[in-house]
């Protein structure tokens, strides 16, 4: 067990955590920010987006030792209240149905549409590719990115 | 809710309807939708299979005026936590920006039943939701007449507000005090659907601020004083048992607080998840052999032994086949085969129980909590009443969510550790101890005479259970003379249930497969086939049948001309499937491409006939959602075994559709009419299937019988 000093959506955050504790776990079950999502913890459905240092991360295999020093931003940090472009285009298009996903796609909407604010439907597609929505929303996520970088633009 | 004497008096004319003051101020009325639900409304399928409930309505009003609509049923992302309110809020006449939403406790007293599944909410809810709403309104208005000492006939009430033929205004606020003693009208009357504000319009999902900010809402996000976190080990093989365990490593994990046997399973308890689950695996158990390992192959062998023997029950049989076959000029046979399927929700399966001398507390995503809270009551040998048990939302359903194996498990653990504890599966324990869509294969036979069919005969064999009641009387029956439906079932260790669209998941990918090479065998258009077949039953009406062949042949015409059938660019191949299920009609076309010798699908138009449609905006998502989902399945859905044991346990080796893989273009339809909705969770989930494999056929000459299709590509026309 050893202390961790934390930069979270702005703020300093200290926990004691084992080194090897993903930051998913620290931040759900620790800091109570239930934003991200658990989904598989092997990396491969990208519920547990977050920023790191603005890059799009897998909480789930970032060992929470790998994270001091970094700007972490979680979905309740994106924004102060839904105002995001890539919410407020979330909200527009009415994407979610079950939504458990949903945190995870807008951060890594949010981080790629940093990157290029004006993407093709090749680069969108590939962008989300990791992103899984059970419920195959898909198409509204596409629609959604699209407008969110019309906002962005 | 108390009420006095007086007041308990004066309510309820009609059995199902109630209202009270609240000592906060405000009208509460209740409303059990099941008993008000008409008595020749059929359930689509036996419905005590599934431990279905039924659907209550529940509304508060303040004296400010705004509106709470408490949405009993579980929302598992189908929307209904957004249309059943719709419903009610539409004949209260009030703005839908002064409605708030709020998700029912189980209330077994209130609402007698409460459950999510079989596409049933908005259709069992369409009349008596309404008239909930109606009443409340008919109340409201009754009080304010009162008050103003004119007729009720004189007053008008219209976005939340009374107004009498002098221009005189009341809010509902200022009446409802008065309008919550008042008798509950006897007939109300509802909206012609030419005046509807809010059904009909697009309205976003109730819950949309919370989830694109992060807001704790499912039951992952639950916590409560006191918790633990619980990882179960449970019998790594179907068939296996505890023998024995050392737990000296897993309690040397720093943070793990206890570990508790329990059946044949080990629960570990620590401070946090992660904790929790290293000490799961620091866990050594011995399992024994208790019953026989199955594999895939030995499913494949005993279901192809069902299929190709003679023992069946006949679900339904018209005429004689065994004559029209004998008969015949020609007979088309063919197998279709799919795997085991797993839900995979989002979230992982998980609950809270805080079991103690008083009471039974539960929270968690569940998609039947009455029925749930009554078998925790008697695992735990505890009253009923005890239980008090708190939806939260949930990350999908899918069906995993009807079964509540893991709330016993959660409630046992509990009342073993003495302290509240929240379950979490890991993905692996969520993909390996499932309650699985079962392997399925079907061998369909037609029989033609004077380039007619004359005979159908559809036989099936499937693991554990699955086709009965009233699915035999989906298409064709009733299209055939002779025509007859058999069901033979494999028991098998591995635990298997609903799964999206129970019943038709694989069915339909199947018939409407088998019509697709019907027609060319018959040398007649596809499309024209079943408008023919349709015509049949239009001609010789039969009760028991359950579509329409109107509407059928409705959707069939309209997705003809809005895809363009038959007349798409050179490398454009074009599959179609019409189906009806879940009470309600659907057609659909996939437009697929070769790429790189795989099939690709770039679109599917799509023609839904559900009635009125309540929510345009939760109706698309759903139909395009239930799409991808069924092309994502037939493509690529399968979890094998192998000595009993789940070969895919994460998404690293489980595919499930992704961006990549999605149609760029849904395109979607609907057939106008004002006849009552009907359901959109599931319907248009089962022909997508086919109509793909219908594509892949005219692009590669490939008759695929076999699911998932990508990894079948070379299986065809197999003949049992």
């Amino acid at each position: 067990m050893a202390t961790f000093s934390l930069e979270i959506n702005k703020k300093t955050h200290t926990v004691d955590a084992d080194a090897d504790t993903p930051l998913l776990w620290v931040l759900r079950d620790q800091i109570d920010l239930v934003g991200t999502k658990f989904g598989c913890g092997v990396g491969m459905c990208g519920a547990c987006t977050v920023h790191l240092d603005g890059t799009a991360m897998r909480s789930c295999l970032l060992p929470v030792s790998q994270a001091e020093g970094k700007q972490i931003t979680t979905i309740e940090g994106l924004s102060e209240d839904g105002s995001h472009p890539v919410q407020e285009a979330w909200k527009e298009i009415d994407v979610p149905q079950c939504g458990y996903c949903q945190s995870g796609q807008i951060m890594t909407a949010s981080a790629f549409l940093d990157q290029n604010s004006n993407p093709s439907n090749t680069e969108i597609r590939d962008a989300m590719h990791g992103n899984i929505c059970r419920c195959a929303s898909y198409n509204s996520i596409e629609k959604a990115v699209k407008v969110a970088a019309e906002k962005i633009r | 809710m108390n009420l006095s004497n007086n007041q308990k008096q004066s309510f309820s004319r009609r059995s199902f309807l109630k209202t009270s003051a609240l000592a906060s101020g405000g009208m509460l009325i209740s409303f059990n939708l099941f008993t008000a639900c008409k008595s020749d409304i059929k359930p689509p399928v036996d419905i005590s299979q599934l431990n279905f409930n039924d659907f209550n309505a529940f509304i508060k009003i303040s004296d400010e005026g705004k509106v709470t609509i408490f949405s009993p049923n579980p929302e598992i992302g189908q929307g209904v936590k957004t249309s059943m309110p719709m419903l009610i809020a539409e004949e209260l006449d009030v703005s839908w920006e002064d409605v708030y939403v709020e998700q029912g406790k189980l209330d077994t007293k209130n609402y007698t039943r409460q459950v999510a599944g079989g596409s049933q909410s908005v259709r069992f809810g369409w009349e008596p939701l309404r008239q909930t709403g109606a009443t409340a309104k008919q109340m409201l208005i009754n009080a304010a007449a009162a008050k103003w000492g004119v007729s009720a006939s004189e007053c008008t009430a219209s976005q939340g507000v009374i107004t009498n033929s002098q221009g005189e205004k009341l809010g509902y606020g200022d009446v409802v005090k008065e309008a919550a003693l008042l008798e509950v009208p006897e007939e109300v009357k509802l909206k012609d659907p030419k005046d509807f504000t809010i059904i009909g319009k697009n309205i976003s999902n109730v819950d949309i601020d919370k989830i694109i900010t992060g807001k704790p809402l499912f039951g992952l996000d639950y916590k409560a004083e006191g918790m633990v976190y619980a990882s179960v080990l449970r019998p790594p093989v179907f068939g296996q048992v505890l023998e024995s365990f050392d737990d000296t490593e897993t309690r040397a994990v720093g943070g793990v607080v206890d570990v508790v046997k329990f059946g044949n399973k080990i629960a570990v308890l620590a401070v946090n998840t992660w904790t929790a689950m290293k000490g799961k695996k620091a866990l050594k158990a011995e399992w024994k052999q208790d019953s026989k390992p199955e594999s895939t192959a030995l499913h494949d062998a005993e279901l192809f032994k069902i299929l190709n023997g003679n023992k069946f029950d006949t679900r339904r049989k018209d005429g004689n086949v065994k004559k029209a076959f004998a008969e015949a000029d020609k007979v088309l046979e063919r197998v279709y085969e799919s795997p085991f399927l797993p839900h995979n929700c989002m979230e992982p399966m998980n609950f809270y129980a805080d079991v103690t001398s008083e009471k039974i507390h539960l929270v968690g995503p569940i998609q039947t909590p009455a029925g749930t809270a009554g078998r925790v009551a008697n695992l735990l040998e505890r009253d009923e009443k005890d239980v008090l048990l708190e939806m939260t939302r949930m990350g999908g359903g899918f069906g995993r969510r009807l079964y509540g194996d893991f709330v016993l498990e959660a409630a046992e653990i509990s009342s073993l550790a003495k302290k509240p504890v929240k379950v979490v599966f890991s993905r692996e324990d969520d993909m390996t101890a499932g309650t699985y869509r079962p392997a399925i294969k079907y061998k369909i036979a037609a029989s033609i005479k004077d380039k007619k069919v004359t005979g159908y005969h559809l036989k099936e064999a499937c693991i554990n259970d699955n086709m009965y009641g009233l699915i035999p009387h989906f298409f064709p029956a009733g299209a055939v003379e002779n025509y007859q439906v058999d069901t033979a079932n494999y028991k098998s260790n591995i635990t298997t249930g609903a799964w999206r669209a129970p019943y038709t998941n694989f069915l339909a990918s199947a018939e409407q497969s088998f019509f697709d090479e019907l027609a060319e065998v018959l040398e007649v258009d596809r499309v024209q086939l079943h408008l023919d077949l349709l015509e049949n039953v239009k001609n010789n009406p039969e009760p028991n049948v359950e579509y329409s062949p109107e509407r059928l042949q409705g959707v069939l015409k309209k997705v003809v001309d809005k895809s363009n059938w038959g007349k798409t660019e050179a490398d454009v191949y074009q599959g179609l499937a019409v189906y009806y299920c879940h009470n309600t009609h659907v057609a659909e076309v996939a437009d697929i491409v070769m790429e790189n010798g795989n099939p690709v699908v770039k679109k599917v138009t799509c023609v839904v006939d559900c009635g009125i449609v309540v929510n345009p905006l939760g109706a698309l998502n759903q139909i395009k959602g239930g799409i991808i989902d069924g092309i994502g399945h037939a493509l690529y859905g399968e979890l094998t075994f192998q000595d009993g044991k789940p070969q895919s346990n994460n998404f690293n080796t489980y595919q499930l559709i992704r961006m990549g893989q999605t149609p760029p273009e849904v395109d979607v339809h609907f057939i106008e009419n004002n006849l009552a909705p009907t359901g959109l969770g599931e319907p248009t989930l089962p022909p997508i299937g086919g109509a793909v494999a219908n594509a892949i056929y005219k692009a590669t000459g490939k008759r695929l019988t076999k699911q998932p299709y990508l990894s079948n590509m070379d299986v065809e026309k197999v003949i049992g």
